[in-house]
């Protein structure tokens, strides 16, 4: 028996079930939610961050119904808000980890404002967008990464929008890591995720992600695909890293470094290539937002907001105000 | 000398944004006050940097007093354009400073028996700077220090007070200011008390006395968005967030100056949706947090609070109203939100409405709220205005011995860990809304170990998992809605409504926030004038206190809705909830307040003319 208890005690070797909820998920079969979500769980029984610790965060759509399959806290918000709700979760708990995940739609169209912001502020979360050039949820409409021109079969004409650009987008609005993975190299994705978490700061991970129902033209066979280039064959999606790019910033106090890896990652980001490449464009050691305010706030440095002790055993307010109300004080 | 006229008193200065009127008015409201003398400052402004025409109006007074009028006794003015907006107002036997300079007196609208006190601003200034060896262009800008000097001299009040202002004025580094503006408001006592008018002193022909009263209890001098922002620091508010909107920043940027001081996190948004969506997040992990706006940013919200109700999110929003529709009058005064604030946001989200009425309520009930957030959880709104919010007036110091924070229904850790050990089978999960009669199920924090839930949008089960069962929607909708009715049950009377005046009154007049200020000041004169009434204050409007308010109503010889909107909003709340009709109605919907002197005339001709309507439109 002693023996079994000591089987016991050993600490468990965590696996993606133990980020699992019993929830049944409602995606379409062959959606590529399903490898993105399994990649997570993978992430967080590698690092083995307890349960509690996390916060699953999303907007709204498909893919923002991924919170209910983790066995973490979850916090499904409202499409497009996902990083404000977050960011103030963020703040409060700085000992969570903040995990926002969200569609292409939530993220770059109706919560495009809040999106350039987070990077500005560089709030210590990681950002997943599932994208996948359409809202899947409301029947395929065009979403704001659709190219110009392009006509999935869900859509009555050519998509008359031009697309954003995430990544451009994403660094040119502050974020601290930029990535670009595909839902189906489990693989790369797996390690990418786990870099973004790890990566200290605002991270993004834009996901290539086909909808198997409404966007025939990206589908899992097209990303799949070998094309011929300069007479020889190569897969469509490539992992950069592994033919020699490197965005990562050595010395973020060197402004030289920083610009000319800036420059690369957007250079790179913005060449038109027959391929698509996936890895980290640029990641960079920067301040967090929370480093910022606490600058200024030594008590909060000291107590997170969360933790702040505001009453007494008997319900008084520990606040004491009267260095204030003496300066308000007519005599 | 006429009879004088000792401690009621109103003073305006007035001139273009940007040009000292606001320190002006300050220095004299606190001046005031330090002489024991109670002041209610009225500030207009426009919605502009520079230019555009700004005035204070401070009303004195022997006691407390609540409101402004309307009659000017004494218009200060250093510049040309507050002498052509404001002459008319100057009341016969009152006076009227200007500069010589820039103002030819008999080319405004003032009436005949009003003083004129020439003020020749440059040459006092360039005296003083010779005598303080400075140069001229630096002192020149005590101007306003010069004509509050003027000013309180032709009142015969004692400059002691008026040195101690400067002192709470300029204080540390900026202390070495103290005694060149004092100089200043010399060189201007000097200069009134040496005037003649017809070989007599202009201060023997001004009657009005403004007479110290050193025995009189301390005074604070507040604003309403301090009160609010005290309210929040109390309550233990460790986040606020806001994005820049007139009248409402005033508390946030007040609260990031403190930031050091109490430790509160202040983020400014990039738009009022993050900042409330913002709120929200960090509320649910614990920390109370709170946002502030104006109406345009509270229509932002709706979205958010709907979120915040549906999944039970402690949380405050204040809304501080200005004149609507749209950008409608940024910077002006109205009591237009309040039908938008009780049913803010689709569906049917619990919400809690509060309504504080004076100084001391934007505080407890400020603090009040973050408990009815905690004990009900869901969002409350305190629906304020830009007349208590941007007005300053001095208040009794603000009571706080019996104020205790209440965090409502929290799950234990020690509960939660013998959860998990019962039923392994939950792998740390909480039932966060499970079904209880008073509708309030424990709650956890983000963070707490075994107390794993989720939060959706969506209609959901006892974790918090999207569900669209119609059982499930029968009996979840009716438990958050269940908790509006164990809050009224629980949240005590005179916190929901109150009752000023004579019970037995001839008349009983419905009002709410700013408003309740005139209608108190006007009862003792329309008293003695025969006409009796009691006010009705209702302060919490959702849920509504349906039986109080209809008792009260009930009894009424007389009822008269009086508010600062277009279509007596209140009125329209109160006969919804109580069948109650009001017989007359006050309005006034042009941006500014309404006043002691608006606020007789319309009781007199409500009860003498009969009117059904009064709409009350003075002041500029």
């Amino acid at each position: 028996m002693a023996n079994n208890s000591a089987v016991q005690d050993a600490p468990k070797k965590l696996t993606m079930r133990d980020y699992k909820t019993d929830v049944v998920s409602d995606w379409c079969p062959g959606c590529g939610d399903f490898g993105i979500v399994a990649a997570v769980q993978s992430v967080y029984a590698d690092m083995a961050v307890p349960n509690h610790e996390i916060v699953s965060y999303s907007g709204v759509g498909c893919s923002s119904k991924s919170p209910h399959l983790m066995q973490t806290y979850g916090v499904h918000t409202l499409h497009g808000r996902s990083i404000p709700f977050s960011t103030g979760t963020a703040l409060c708990n700085p000992d969570m980890k903040v995990v926002v995940t969200g569609g292409d739609g939530d993220g770059y169209g109706i919560g495009a404002g809040h999106f350039m912001h987070a990077g500005r502020r560089n709030v210590d979360m990681t950002y997943l967008v599932y994208n996948n050039g359409v809202y899947g949820l409301t029947k395929g409409q065009a979403s704001p990464t659709l190219k110009l021109g392009e006509q999935p079969k869900s859509l009555p004409a050519p998509n008359p929008n031009a697309n954003v650009d995430p990544l451009a987008l994403a660094i040119s609005a502050g974020y601290t890591f930029v990535a670009r993975s595909y839902a189906y190299n489990r693989k790369h994705l797996q390690a990418t995720i786990k870099r973004a978490i790890e990566h200290r700061g605002m991270a993004l991970v834009d996901i290539l992600q086909p909808c198997p129902t409404y966007n025939n033209l990206h589908t899992k066979e097209w990303y799949g695909e070998e094309l011929e280039i300069d007479g020889s064959m190569f897969p469509r999606t490539y992992d950069m890293e592994a033919e020699g790019y490197n965005g990562m910033v050595q010395n973020p106090n060197d402004p030289d470094e920083v610009t000319a890896k800036e420059v690369a990652a957007l250079t790179k980001i913005r060449t038109k290539e027959e391929r698509i490449p996936l890895g980290v464009f640029w990641q960079v050691e920067m301040p967090t937002f929370m480093d910022r305010l606490e600058a200024g706030n030594p008590i909060m440095a000291k107590t997170p907001s969360y933790k702040m002790n505001i009453a007494d055993a008997d319900g008084k307010p520990t606040m004491d105000l009267s260095d204030t109300y003496a300066e308000l004080l007519t005599k | 000398m006429t009879t004088p006229i000792v401690n009621h008193f109103s003073w305006t200065i007035g001139g273009p944004q940007g040009t000292g009127v606001d320190s002006s008015a300050n220095l004299f409201l606190r001046s005031v006050a330090a002489a024991g003398l109670y002041a209610y400052g009225k500030r207009e402004y426009h919605s502009t940097i520079k230019t555009g025409h700004s005035y204070t109006q401070v009303r004195v007074s022997g006691t407390p007093i609540n409101s402004h009028v309307d009659p000017v006794h004494l218009l200060t003015t250093f510049e040309k354009t507050a002498p052509i907006e404001h002459a008319d107002e100057v009341v016969p036997g009152g006076a009227f400073i200007y500069d010589p300079a820039v103002t030819n007196p008999d080319e405004l609208n003032l009436h005949p028996e009003v003083l004129k006190i020439a003020l020749p601003y440059d040459q006092i200034l360039d005296e003083l700077a010779k005598e303080l060896g400075q140069p001229a262009a630096k002192v020149k800008i005590m101007k306003n220090t010069l004509a509050v000097g003027a000013s309180l001299a032709l009142v015969d009040f004692d400059d002691q007070y008026i040195e101690k202002a400067l002192g709470s004025i300029f204080k540390g580094r900026k202390a070495k200011l103290v005694p060149s503006n004092m100089r200043a408001v010399k060189k201007g006592i000097e200069y009134v008390r040496a005037m003649q008018i017809d070989g007599k002193s202009v201060v023997d022909l001004f009657p009005y006395r403004l007479d110290a009263q050193p025995e009189a209890p301390a005074q604070m001098i507040m604003v309403g968005t301090t009160a609010v922002a005290l309210g929040k620091l109390k309550a233990g508010c460790t986040f606020q967030t806001y994005y820049p909107i007139t009248p409402a920043s005033d508390e946030s940027v007040y609260l990031e100056s403190m930031q050091g001081q109490y430790g509160i996190n202040v983020v400014q948004a990039e738009d009022e949706i993050s900042s409330a969506c913002m709120t929200v997040g960090g509320a649910l992990t614990g920390a109370r947090s709170a946002t502030s706006t104006s109406c345009p940013g509270f229509g932002l919200m709706a979205e958010a609070i709907g979120w915040a109700a549906i999944n039970e999110v402690p949380s405050v929003f204040v809304d501080y109203q200005r004149g609507g529709p749209s950008t409608g009058l940024p910077t002006r005064h109205e009591q237009g939100d309040l039908l938008f604030g009780a049913f803010i946001s689709h569906g049917h989200p619990p919400r809690m409405v509060m309504a504080p009425s004076d100084m001391n309520e934007y505080f407890e009930h400020t603090f009040d709220a973050f408990n009815y957030a905690d004990q009900y959880q869901t969002p409350v709104i305190m629906i304020t205005d830009k007349c208590l919010g941007n007005n300053t007036m001095t208040v009794d110091p603000f009571k706080e011995d019996h104020l205790r924070i209440n965090r409502g229904k929290l799950a234990s850790q020690t509960e939660l860990d013998r959860l998990a050990e019962l039923n392994p089978e939950l792998r740390g999960q909480f039932p966060r809304y499970d079904f209880v009669d008073d509708g309030v199920s424990p709650r956890t924090n983000l963070g707490q170990k075994n107390g794993l839930y989720w939060n959706t949008g969506d209609e959901r089960d006892i974790y918090g998992h999207i569900t669209e069962d119609p059982e499930n929607r029968l009996k979840m909708l009716s438990k958050r809605q269940q908790k509006l009715e164990t809050a009224l049950k629980e949240i005590p009377q005179d916190k929901q409504f109150k009752l000023y005046g004579p019970a037995d009154a001839d008349m009983t007049i419905l009002c709410w926030g700013s408003t309740k200020g005139p209608l108190l000041d006007a009862m003792d004169q329309l008293a003695s004038d025969g006409i009796t009434y009691n006010v009705l204050v209702v302060k919490m409007m959702s849920p509504f206190p349906v039986e109080g308010v209809s008792d009260i109503l009930n009894r009424a010889k007389m009822k008269v809705g009086f508010e600062m909107n277009a279509t007596g909003q209140l009125a329209q709340l109160t006969r919804m909830e109580t069948g109650i009709a009001m017989d007359h109605q006050v309005k006034k919907w042009t941006g500014r307040p309404i006043s002691e002197t608006e606020a007789v005339q319309a009781i007199r001709d409500i009860v003498k003319e009969k009117a059904n309507e009064v709409v009350l439109t003075y002041g500029k």
